[in-house]
C-alpha cells in the first residue's frame, strides 16, 4: 500500500543492543538537555511583580472619555452597540437637563451604558464606529472571577476620571506616555 | 392634446411612454431603480412641492423629436415635464452625477451634522444623500446658523438648524389640515420654519409633517432620545381610528411601542397620513392589531439584525414551562439584579417626551 505520507518510518521490531538495554545513555542525553536549559535565557516572567510589555495595538478594557472641560463624550448615539458583532454593549439615552452643561459634551447623553465584558471579543470596532471619540479601549484586561457576576461594566466602571475635580486619577488613568 | 397622449422618453437609456404632463422625475419613478433622481423636496402627494433642494437635476441630452438640441444647462426633473422623444441622462451623466454632490454639500453647509444626537439618523434621507455621494463630511469651517428655539407644542419637536428649508412641512400643514399655522418667516439665509406669535401646532393631522420631513429638523417629541431606530423593529399595524386610516408602523422593542409613524413607501413617501391620536398617543401594544414585520430595504442600517419574514417576531410556544408542565427553569442569576439597562421599573416607551436624569434616579424605585 502507498504510504500515505513521504514522513512515515517503518517501525523497527529489531532487538535491542547491549547500549540500549542499559536505558542509560538515553537517560543521560536527556538531562543533559534539561539542565542545559538552566543556562538559556528564561521565557516566563513573574506576572504580578513584573508584567510584559503590551503591544500597541493592544485591546484591554473600555474607557468612557472625557473631554478637556471633563464633560462626558459620549452622546448614546448606538454607533457603538450597531457595531459590535457580539452584542455586548447596551445604552439608554437622556436629555441634558439645564444645569448639566459641565456634566455632557451634548445635548443628549447616555444616562446607562453597559458593556457585557463576557461576551465583548476586544474586537475594537465600537472605538473604530465611534463619532464622538467617546470609547477607548485601554491597555488592561478583565480580571478573573468566579461567578458571572461583576462582569457587566456600567458608567461607574468606565467613564475616565473627571480632570477638572479628580486631576490624580485622570492622570493615573491617562498612564505615562509609550516611549516607542 | 388630449390627456391621453403618450410621450416617449428615455431615462438613461430605458424607455418608457408616460402621458403627457408627466415630470421627468415621475417618468424615471415608473421605470424605478436607480433610474430615479434623488428628491429631497419633492413629494408626491403634496401639490406644488418640489423646485427647491436641486438635488434632482439630469441632464436632456435631447429635448424632444422636434427639437433635438439638449438643454443648456441641468434641469430640475421634478418640476420639468416630459416631451415626446425626449432623452435624459441621469446616473449615466458625469455632469449630473458632479452637480449632485455639490449640491449635496450645498445643503450641508449649515447643517449641524449631528447625527449621533439626532432622532433622525438612520432614515434621514440627506445621510442617505451624502453617504452616497461620499460628501459626508464637511469643509465649511465657519460659523453655521443658529435660530432661537421655537416651540411648536408637547408633540413635535423643531429643530431649525438641520432644516434643509424644502417647504415640505409647509404644504404639508397648508394642504392636510384645515387651517394653516406656521411656515417660513424671514428670507434668504434668515428664513426659518417657524409659528407666528409663538403658537403651538394643534391640528389633528399636524403630526404628519414629522414623516414628510426629509431631515431631522421636524422630530417626534414621545420618541426623543429614547432609541435609535435600528434597535426598534418596524411592524405594520392597524386600529380602527375615526379619523385617520388607521394604518400605520409601529417601532417596537419587544412589546413595548416606542414610536408610531405612518407607513412609508420605497421613495420614503407616506402612504397613508395618520392622526395625532394614532401617532402620539396610542404606546400600548393592545392599541394596536400587528399585522407582520415591515420590510425594510436590506441597505439600510434598519434592516440589521433584522431576519426576513416573520422569524423573529412570535413569542416561541414550546417553552419549558410548557414542555415541563408548569415547572419552571431554574435561573443562576437574575439579569436586573447585575444590569441597569432596561430596569423593570423604567419603561422609557411610556415617559412623555425624552427622558432626563431624573427618571434614571435610582431613589424613584
Amino acid at each position: 500500500m502507498e504510504a500515505l505520507t513521504s514522513r512515515s518510518a517503518q517501525v523497527s521490531r529489531k532487538p535491542m543492543s547491549l547500549a540500549e538495554r542499559l536505558f542509560l545513555p538515553a537517560i543521560f542525553k536527556g538531562m543533559g538537555i534539561t539542565f542545559s536549559h538552566i543556562f538559556k535565557k528564561q521565557p516566563t516572567i513573574r506576572y504580578p511583580e513584573q508584567r510584559r510589555e503590551f503591544s500597541p495595538v493592544f485591546r484591554g478594557l473600555h474607557v468612557l472619555n472625557r473631554d478637556e472641560e471633563g464633560r462626558e463624550r459620549c452622546t448614546a448615539c448606538g454607533l457603538c452597540a450597531v457595531a459590535c458583532p457580539a452584542e455586548a454593549i447596551t445604552m439608554e439615552a437622556a436629555e441634558r437637563l439645564p444645569g448639566e452643561e459641565h456634566l455632557y459634551r451634548e445635548e443628549k447623553y447616555a444616562a446607562v451604558y453597559e458593556i457585557n465584558m463576557l461576551r465583548c471579543i476586544f474586537c475594537g470596532l465600537c472605538e473604530e464606529a465611534c463619532p464622538k471619540d467617546a470609547i477607548y479601549l485601554s491597555e488592561t484586561f478583565a480580571p478573573a472571577n468566579y461567578t458571572r457576576k461583576g462582569f457587566i461594566y456600567g458608567k461607574d466602571d468606565m467613564v475616565i476620571p473627571n480632570v477638572k475635580t479628580d486631576p490624580e486619577g485622570f492622570a493615573k488613568a491617562k498612564g505615562s506616555p509609550r516611549n516607542n | 392634446m388630449s390627456d391621453t397622449t403618450l410621450f416617449k422618453v428615455t431615462i438613461d437609456n430605458i424607455s418608457i411612454d408616460v402621458p403627457a404632463g408627466t415630470t421627468i422625475l415621475n417618468a424615471a419613478r415608473m421605470i424605478g431603480g436607480d433610474v430615479a433622481p434623488p428628491a429631497m423636496c419633492y413629494y408626491s402627494k403634496l401639490e406644488g412641492s418640489g423646485g427647491k433642494c436641486r438635488t434632482c437635476l439630469v441632464e436632456v441630452s435631447k429635448g424632444s423629436e422636434k427639437d433635438p438640441r439638449p438643454m443648456p444647462k441641468l434641469v430640475a426633473s421634478c418640476r420639468t415635464t416630459v416631451m415626446d422623444g425626449m432623452e435624459v441622462k441621469n446616473i449615466t451623466s458625469p455632469k449630473v452625477v458632479d452637480a449632485r454632490a455639490g449640491v449635496v454639500e450645498f445643503l450641508l453647509l449649515n447643517h449641524p451634522l449631528d447625527c449621533p444626537i439626532c432622532d433622525q439618523a438612520g432614515e434621514c434621507h440627506l445621510q442617505d444623500l451624502s453617504y452616497e455621494h461620499g460628501k459626508e463630511g464637511t469643509r465649511y469651517e465657519f460659523q453655521r446658523r443658529t435660530f432661537k428655539k421655537h416651540d411648536l407644542g408637547k408633540y413635535i419637536q423643531l429643530h431649525m438648524t438641520r432644516c434643509i428649508l424644502c417647504y415640505r412641512c409647509v404644504f404639508a400643514a397648508d394642504q392636510l389640515t384645515g387651517k394653516r399655522e406656521h411656515g417660513i418667516l424671514d428670507r434668504g439665509d434668515h428664513s426659518e420654519i417657524a409659528t407666528m406669535i409663538e403658537k403651538n401646532l394643534q391640528n389633528d393631522f399636524i403630526g404628519n409633517v414629522i414623516d414628510v420631513c426629509p431631515v431631522g429638523a421636524l422630530t417626534d417629541k414621545t420618541f426623543r432620545f429614547k432609541n435609535r431606530v435600528w434597535f426598534l423593529k418596524p411592524m405594520n399595524a392597524h386600529r380602527d381610528c375615526p379619523t385617520c386610516s388607521g394604518k400605520v408602523t409601529l417601532w417596537n422593542r419587544g412589546e413595548e411601542v416606542f414610536r408610531v409613524t405612518a407607513r412609508k413607501d420605497q421613495w420614503g413617501e407616506v402612504e397613508d397620513w395618520i392622526c395625532n391620536e394614532c401617532r402620539f398617543e396610542k404606546k400600548q401594544s393592545s392599541d394596536w392589531t400587528i399585522e407582520g414585520p415591515r420590510l425594510i430595504d436590506r441597505h439600510s442600517v434598519i434592516s440589521q439584525g433584522h431576519y426576513a419574514g416573520t422569524v423573529g417576531t412570535h413569542m416561541p410556544t414550546e417553552t419549558i414551562e410548557a414542555v415541563l408542565n408548569g415547572r419552571k427553569p431554574k435561573l443562576l442569576m437574575d439579569i436586573h439584579e447585575v444590569s441597569e439597562v432596561n430596569r423593570p421599573k423604567i419603561e422609557l416607551s411610556k415617559i412623555n417626551g425624552p427622558a432626563h436624569s431624573n427618571n434614571f434616579n435610582p431613589d424613584n424605585d
